[in-house]
């Protein structure tokens, strides 16, 4: 009996190394390397959303009073307004010193959405009527913007803990990595969010 | 020997002036309790160093406007916490503008470190 379930138990572990192997192998086979992991991340979000920060000097800077919004939601000139009023920056002082706002601003100028080729920010750019000189310096006042999200209530934006749009990842987890797909919605008090 | 103890003692009364009005002076932790909490009105908002940082320096804060979180001050719970002159000056301008709708004095500043430090 015991020679019996030795060689059981040999059988099944003989299985689940086998069994186990072929999973590796064909997970292996499937999935792309790291690599290309990065590269279907790219072309997700190029599709989806707007380009990654890639400035740490932005993230610490203004990412410690609110979300750091990618360059790609806003032209050049919005960015440029913005970063010359920093000491009345939509009410609160956010005042840096001159040498940390040139590089912040530069960057952000370098990366705005007039040139950019992901989707987002082309939709952005294409909704700004006036020239873009004259664009809004808030990212919610862009029409586009407001057509995405007109079926927002205030009670949703209250349930989500937002104080308004601008909290953009309230809802959109993934929003300070660049993606606004749809499918990574996810609204506090509503779970899952289909557009 | 008396002229000694005279120029001895003018050296430390100097000393202690160039402290006191310096960024490292000690500054009266008291003091600096009493301005933490104390409100001043700016664009008819009521506010105050307690508005984002709560009245209590370990715990987290809330930025008034972006809800965005902010680390305990206090570097008995937050270690990173006041260890970079170049950002505690930094937070001092810009807070102390919106709050009180200038810089802070030396004095002030000192004494607010010096709370944050003793809670």
């Amino acid at each position: 009996m015991k020679t019996t379930l030795f060689s059981f138990s040999a059988l099944a572990l003989l299985g689940i190394l086998i069994i186990g192997g072929g999973v590796a192998m064909s997970d292996s086979e499937r999935e792309p390397g790291h690599e290309d992991d990065d590269r279907w991340e790219h072309l997700q979000r190029r599709s989806t959303g707007v380009a990654l920060t890639t400035s740490p000097l932005y993230q610490e800077e203004c990412g410690s009073c609110h979300m750091t919004y990618p360059a790609g939601l806003l032209p050049v000139a919005s960015w440029r307004r913005i970063m010359a009023n920093l000491d009345d920056h939509f009410g609160d002082n956010a005042e840096l010193d001159a040498q940390t706002a040139m590089q912040i601003s530069d960057y952000l100028a370098d990366n705005a959405a007039d040139t950019s080729k992901y989707r987002r920010s082309k939709q952005m750019m294409s909704a700004i009527s006036q020239s873009p000189d004259q664009a809004p310096m808030r990212i919610t006042e862009n029409a586009y913007f407001k057509r995405e999200h007109d079926e927002i209530s205030a009670r949703v934006i209250k349930q989500s803990g937002a104080a308004s749009l601008s909290h953009c990842n309230a809802c959109h987890q993934r929003a300070e990595q660049g993606s606004f797909n749809e499918h990574e919605i996810w609204i506090k008090g509503i779970g899952r969010y289909d557009d | 020997m008396r002229r000694m103890i005279a120029v001895l003692s003018s050296i430390m009364i100097i000393s202690n002036i160039a402290l006191a009005a310096g960024p490292g002076s000690a500054g009266n932790a008291e003091a600096g309790h009493q301005f933490w909490t104390k409100q001043y009105t700016q664009n008819s908002e009521i506010r105050s160093c307690a508005s984002c940082h709560t009245a209590n320096p370990r715990q987290s804060g809330k930025h008034v406007r972006t809800g965005k979180s902010i680390n305990p001050l206090s570097p008995a719970v937050n270690t990173l916490s006041l260890t970079d002159p170049k950002k505690i000056e930094k937070w001092f301008r810009r807070n102390c503008k919106w709050t009180l709708g200038r810089e802070c004095t030396a004095d002030e500043k000192s004494d607010v470190l010096a709370f944050l430090k003793s809670f």
